[in-house]
């Protein structure tokens, strides 16, 4: 189990490494000019040579990488090309803290509703009810999200003000409402199919047959022994999307006007600031990489019968 | 109780049917599925309405009529079925006055173009050569392939096709040019083709993984089976083996991950263009639409009709692909039922 541990732990560099270089190389050969972006109007050859000798662009290709990795891996992930002199670290983290807290809040509803959705359909097994329930969540969850939020947006802030349009005051109030459901709404159905599938598993089991031949009560069969084991698949999923909250969400973020990660993201991608998209885009795999190692880790210790070679 | 119906169901089957092979079998089960018809007539009409844009289109896309902005779905009946047709507008009017209908038949054709090659090769091609390849060899050659899947799903979420599609674009449209000037082909860039090459690329990046794990596993499963060793004991050759003793019996779930992949690869493919880096305009495409009717609330209150008409296209897609996936579930992999 260690050796599998240090194993995984040892391939996370190569990942990285990859993962940095195709961001790098893919950042290299686009035409944009991250120098003239800076500029914009005030473009002036000689200031341009200038800027780019002081950000270090005129050096060799590998060296820049070389230089870029050697600061990362030392927790210096450079300065903003557009935000002159700002380190990289001090915007990025808290859009980051932001963006996870609103997917907390989206996983949040998700599994409170898609939960019990699915550990009550997986018992109807045979009866319309099952279907039925597993079609309607497929209906709801293809809605697109650029459709969903702004009809939400629509109803419950202009219509009904119920909760305040957009913009975002940093804590948990009223605002985070109506992008976390949007988000989590996506969730509860994929949440309630899992379960489903999860419970119906675990409900086919012998030790099952046995819990209820020895007398206990339907409900105590329910919470001692199906939803425990139903719950270890869904477990590991979450240590998984524990890695989704760093990611943001483009769509919901653009819509709502949430400072977040995912719109600052695209920025940096439009604006060439390459620092920030690569900064990024590494934290992601390494907390990827990590919820990876973490899912594994958790179904083996969930489920003791698991062992890693 | 299901399933006892369903095994009487097949045991009719055979006896009344007694050569029809599994795949028979499960299109007729397929086909007594209410909701599979469903699935796949929409599919069949979303589908050609896409493809035959260019015959059946009402309207021209980029033809802005000042005197019908931002009208409400209109409808004509006292001009024939013609006039109906090229009069009305089916799906109301944008803010330049062009057919929205019309422009969510064409955001569907590039929806279409655009998922279909990347699932045929991405997921069809690559995934499927590579998995079969990761799970028959094994050892060095199934690490080396398996390591190189890990690290494209390393990018987070869509990061990647983001990435890859915001990047390339410029240097692939150069390209283009150059094949223009350098052959008799005329109009390339002009057609798009540049946006087609990299969202399909982008596409792929992420569609090819996962595929090639399915097959792969299903392989390794397959390549212990007596049947296969008998292959090989009388002398069969790989690609033999391969092609006619291990895919064949991995068919189910690659239909069923085809069906199932096709939905997000719509969701990524809108969600691509909606933030910009798809199909350019004035190619309409229905990420860009969502965008134009989504992000101004005043827009969605006063002119609904211009966000619902490509959401509805949208939904039906990522709907109807699922749903199908589920039933093609249902009745390949009995099993998992």
């Amino acid at each position: 189990m260690t050796g599998y541990i240090v194993r995984r732990l040892l391939f996370l560099p190569v990942i990285l490494f990859f993962v940095s270089f195709i961001t790098f190389t893919l950042f290299r050969i686009v035409p944009g000019d991250p120098v003239v972006v800076m500029l914009g109007p005030k473009y002036r050859p000689e200031v341009a040579e200038r800027l780019r000798d002081e950000l270090g662009l005129n050096r060799p290709f590998l060296v820049q990488y070389a230089d870029y990795m050697w600061g990362f891996v030392q927790g210096d992930f450079g300065t903003s090309f557009t935000k002159r002199g700002v380190p990289v670290r001090d915007l990025i983290l808290p859009k980051m803290w932001l963006s996870a807290r609103l997917s907390a809040a989206a996983m949040a509803i998700s599994l409170a509703i898609g939960l019990p959705i699915g550990f009550f359909i997986a018992h109807k097994q045979g009866s319309w009810i099952d279907p039925a329930i597993v079609t309607i969540t497929l209906v709801i969850m293809s809605i697109p999200i650029m459709v969903t939020l702004p009809v939400l947006l629509l109803t419950f802030c202009t219509r009904l003000h119920w909760v305040p349009c957009s913009g975002w005051t940093g804590g948990f109030d009223t605002r985070i409402l109506i992008p976390a459901v949007g988000m989590g709404v996506i969730g509860i159905a994929a949440l309630a199919r899992l379960m489903r599938a999860s419970t119906l598993d675990v409900l086919g089991q012998d030790f099952i047959r046995t819990a209820h031949a020895k007398g206990l009560s339907p409900i105590q069969v329910d919470r001692r022994h199906v939803f425990k084991n139903a719950m270890i698949p869904i477990v590991t999923i979450l240590a998984f999307s524990l890695a989704g909250l760093i990611g943001g969400s483009f769509i919901v973020e653009r819509i709502v006007g949430i400072p977040g990660i995912g719109g600052f993201f695209l920025d940096s991608i439009f604006q060439r600031d390459f620092p920030v998209t690569m900064a990024i885009t590494l934290i992601g795999a390494i907390f990827f990489v990590l919820a990876n190692l973490l899912a594994d880790l958790t179904y083996a210790y969930f489920d003791p019968r698991i062992r890693y070679g | 109780m299901a399933t006892a119906a369903t095994a009487a169901q097949d045991a009719l089957d055979l006896r009344m049917r007694p050569r029809r092979g599994h795949f028979a079998r499960a299109a007729y089960r397929l086909m007594r599925k209410k909701i599979a018809v469903a699935c796949i007539v929409t599919l069949a009409i979303v589908y050609s309405g896409g493809i035959f844009v260019g015959a059946i289109a009402p309207h021209d896309y980029e033809f802005q009529d000042y005197s019908v902005i931002n009208k409400a779905p209109s409808f004509v009946f006292d001009q024939g079925i013609k006039g109906f047709w090229t009069e009305s507008h089916l799906a109301g009017t944008d803010r330049f006055g062009r057919d929205m209908f019309t422009r969510v038949l064409w955001g569907i054709q590039n929806t279409v173009i655009l998922t279909v090659v990347a699932m045929l090769t991405g997921g069809l091609v690559i995934g499927v050569t590579l998995g079969l390849i990761s799970g028959y060899y094994g050892g060095r050659t199934d690490a080396v392939i398996m390591r190189i899947g890990e690290i494209f799903t390393s990018f987070p979420d869509i990061l990647l096709a983001i990435i890859l599609a915001a990047t390339l674009r410029p240097r692939v449209v150069e390209w283009v040019r150059w094949i223009e000037d350098n052959s008799f082909l005329d109009g390339l860039v002009k057609s798009g083709v540049a946006d087609y090459v990299v969202i399909s690329l982008a596409l792929v990046s992420f569609g090819w993984i996962g595929m090639a794990r399915l097959v792969r596993g299903q392989i390794l499963a397959l390549r212990a089976t007596q049947h296969v060793e008998a292959a090989r004991a009388i002398g069969s050759s790989t690609p033999r083996i391969l092609f006619r003793h291990l895919l064949p019996n991995a068919i189910s779930p690659i239909v069923v991950s085809v069906s199932m992949g096709m939905g997000s690869m719509v969701g990524v493919e809108i969600i691509l263009s909606w933030l910009g880096i798809g199909i350019q305009p004035p190619r309409p495409s229905l990420g860009l639409m969502l965008f134009e009717g989504g992000v101004n609330l005043s827009i969605l209150r006063n002119w609904p009709w211009i966000l619902l008409a490509p959401g509805v296209a949208s939904w039906l897609m990522v709907l109807a692909w699922n749903l199908l996936g589920d039933a093609l579930n249902d009745v390949l992999n009995p099993r998992t039922r």
